[in-house]
């Protein structure tokens, strides 16, 4: 009985286990529900899946087994956060000042939700309705001094009936955007406690010892548990990685508050002889790298940021930068960091599927011996495991 | 088997919504421990007192935090006392039982009716913590070392745990559990929620006031969210300084800050940003 809905769970990628596939046979042989598709929907739900970032995959899951259908309702499923957002990152002065003109973001926001009221059918082309490839403020593939891209998924609007048809927990799939709260989970996994300091903890072990050999009373103290692991955090600033700085503000706030040995700096592009902590001081403030290699030992682990997309010449010959004149090529300043540095890992914000267009990034990652990963719940933990 | 719980429903003083009703029915029946998640606030600790009450039973709570072990759950050894005895010469000394002192788990399973056990934020003890309650919560039994005891639920308690999702549970304690995701509840169950609680506000002060709740969790970039339990202490702030409908709209509608907005907000960087949006609409509207 339902085997072959267990394996299509699985399929989905729900690692689903025997024993909960049996619990979910015992609740419906104790008629815990009776006769109706939903119930079943949610005892289905809380037996096989344990974790609501898991919910999702269920639900696509489960309309597939059960109808085929997994068209979204595309009107509540984007978030008035995530447009404005995206806006916000996406327009640039001239395009804020012109859309003041137009009305301002609430007004753009208004039509664009009347108009998606308004429209019922796919669209492509054109320059009202929402859709593809036109002219009109809002659409995907297509360009428009105010206009708002969706997804290149959500053209559709239609009409969705059945609760797992919505798919309202698709914000809370590990592969979707990363914020500041799964990130620190993430981050969790790397600590390693140890007792340093001053000794002020009662060491209850050691006192029962040291009691039992002496006859009487000897009491035993101890350091406090800290988490000892020392991180050292590069960030690519400026040009491309424009497009990425909310996420780095989110792992930033999450790794400053979850490590107390912390330094992090900024680079652009590439490492070269000199990194900076303040970005508006940049070419006053900086700080020789050959310093910070000198000043913090290897026991640190180093993790990178960035997109690594450039021009392969700025990783491999000298001059290549491109804000200034390097003696020596980047490369070469990779591989200083990496021999005082072996635990050392390279987060990439760049989607994985469009690596492999840039060269730059190949190069990079050849020199971090593989060690990049995606900006995603999934890479993150992958990169943590790695610096362990 | 009991079904005794079959019919856990929405009470007086609490709601739940029909999935929530059919988790915990699944589990009561199933003799299955509960794991709940969802924001803070969304009433997950409540739950277990609704359902002791309504089985009319005892809740036992135990409040994990970082420093728990699972050991102590269990039972545990004074020995500290026992060594100070020794050096007294007490009686008591010679029979190691008086200094095992029964946990939560012990008492839950030796309970004359089948109590329910509340594991309250399970997520703040230590990693390993979920892991050493695996056998004793999927036997329902343990063993006393000290005693050579073996204790063993008489009735299975029935075991809620909550969770705010600050680690990770390992997968074999999440295979023993059911799961079920508070979501936070829609405009029309927020009004049975706030009406249980306040039956006599009036319904014009209710709309206004949700309407501004509703706003304020729209608000991209808060910190915090405020949830149902930050409602409830609001609104118990508006009707005892009288604050009426007339002037929360015309707080709303000329860009000023709600009225008590201390039980609704709790960082002050949330306090400054809407202050800031208070003053842009403000100025927009001049």
């Amino acid at each position: 009985m339902f085997i072959e809905f267990f394996f299509k769970l699985r399929e989905h990628g729900l690692k689903v286990s025997l024993t909960e596939l049996m619990d979910l046979l015992r609740a419906l042989e104790q008629q815990v529900v009776f006769a109706s598709i939903e119930d079943f929907y949610v005892l289905a739900r809380m037996t096989l899946v344990k974790d609501e970032s898991q919910y999702d995959r269920f639900d696509r899951a489960f309309a597939e087994y059960f109808e085929g259908v997994n068209e979204v309702d595309i009107a509540a499923s984007i978030p008035q956060e995530w447009l404005e957002r995206s806006l916000q990152r996406h327009l640039s002065v001239e395009d804020k000042a012109k859309l003041k003109a137009l009305g301002g973001l609430d007004e753009l926001l208004k039509q664009f939700r009347e108009r998606l009221a308004e429209q019922q059918k796919r669209h492509a082309g054109g320059n009202k309705w929402i859709g593809t490839g036109g002219t009109s403020p809002f659409g995907a593939y297509g360009y428009h001094p105010e206009g708002i891209r969706i997804g290149q998924d959500g053209s559709n609007a239609r009409r969705a009936v059945k609760v797992w048809d919505k798919r309202e927990f698709k914000d809370l799939d590990s592969d979707e955007e990363l914020n500041n709260r799964t990130i620190k989970l993430a981050l969790r996994k790397l600590r390693r406690f140890a007792r340093t300091g001053a000794a002020t903890e009662l060491d209850l072990a050691e006192t029962i010892r040291a009691t039992g050999k002496q006859g009487m009373l000897d009491l035993r103290w101890q350091p406090e548990r800290h988490n000892a692991i020392k991180v050292i955090i590069l960030f690519d600033v400026g040009g491309s990685m424009d497009d990425y700085i909310y996420e780095c503000q989110q792992l930033f706030q999450a790794v400053r508050s979850e490590f107390k040995h912390l330094e992090f700096y900024y680079f652009h592009n590439c490492v070269y002889e000199g990194v900076w902590k303040n970005n508006q001081r940049r070419w006053q403030e900086q700080i020789p790298l050959q310093e910070v290699l000198h000043t913090y030992g290897s026991d640190y682990k180093l993790i990178l940021v960035g997109d690594a997309t450039m021009g392969p010449y700025e990783i491999a010959y000298p001059g290549g930068s491109v804000e200034h004149w390097n003696e020596e090529p980047g490369q070469v300043w990779m591989e200083r960091l990496l021999r005082q540095y072996p635990k050392a890992v390279w987060i990439n914000p760049q989607p994985q599927e469009r690596w492999r267009y840039y060269p730059s990034i190949r190069m990079m990652a050849d020199l971090m011996d593989q060690r990049m990963f995606p900006f995603s719940l999934e890479g993150l933990s992958q990169a943590i495991d790695r610096l362990l | 088997m009991a079904r005794q719980a079959a019919g856990f429903q929405s009470t007086e003083s609490y709601i739940v919504s029909p999935e929530l009703a059919l988790a915990v029915n699944a589990a009561v029946t199933l003799e299955k421990p509960l794991l709940i998640k969802g924001e803070p606030g969304t009433g997950k600790t409540k739950l277990a007192e609704e359902l002791a009450a309504a089985l009319d039973t005892d809740l036992l709570r135990w409040h994990i935090k970082s420093t728990t072990k699972a050991q102590q759950g269990l039972y545990e050894y004074d020995a500290v006392s026992r060594l100070r005895d020794s050096q007294l010469g007490s009686e008591r000394v010679h029979d190691i039982a008086n200094y095992i002192k029964p946990g939560k788990l012990w008492q839950a399973f030796t309970a004359d009716k089948r109590p329910v056990l509340l594991i309250d934020e399970i997520d703040k003890a230590d990693i390993e913590f979920p892991n050493d309650l695996l056998h004793e919560l999927d036997q329902m039994e343990f063993y006393v070392y000290e005693t050579g005891e073996q204790i063993k639920a008489t009735h299975r308690p029935i075991v809620i745990i909550t969770s705010n999702n600050e680690k990770e549970l390992p997968d074999a304690f999440l295979r023993r559990c059911f799961f079920h995701y508070i979501r936070f509840p829609d405009a029309q169950t927020l009004k049975q929620i706030v009406s249980v609680h306040f039956p006599n506000l009036q319904p014009k002060l209710l709309n206004a006031a949700l309407e501004v709740f509703f706003d304020l969790r729209d608000v991209p970039h808060l910190k915090k969210k405020p949830s149902t339990s930050e409602l409830l202490d609001w609104l118990k702030l508006l009707l005892v300084e009288d604050i009426g409908p007339e002037q929360l709209q015309s707080n709303q509608a000329h860009g000023g800050l709600m009225p008590m907005f201390g039980a609704l907000l709790k960082n002050e960087q949330d306090v400054e940003l809407i202050e800031k949006l208070a003053f842009m609409s403000r100025r927009q509207s001049k």
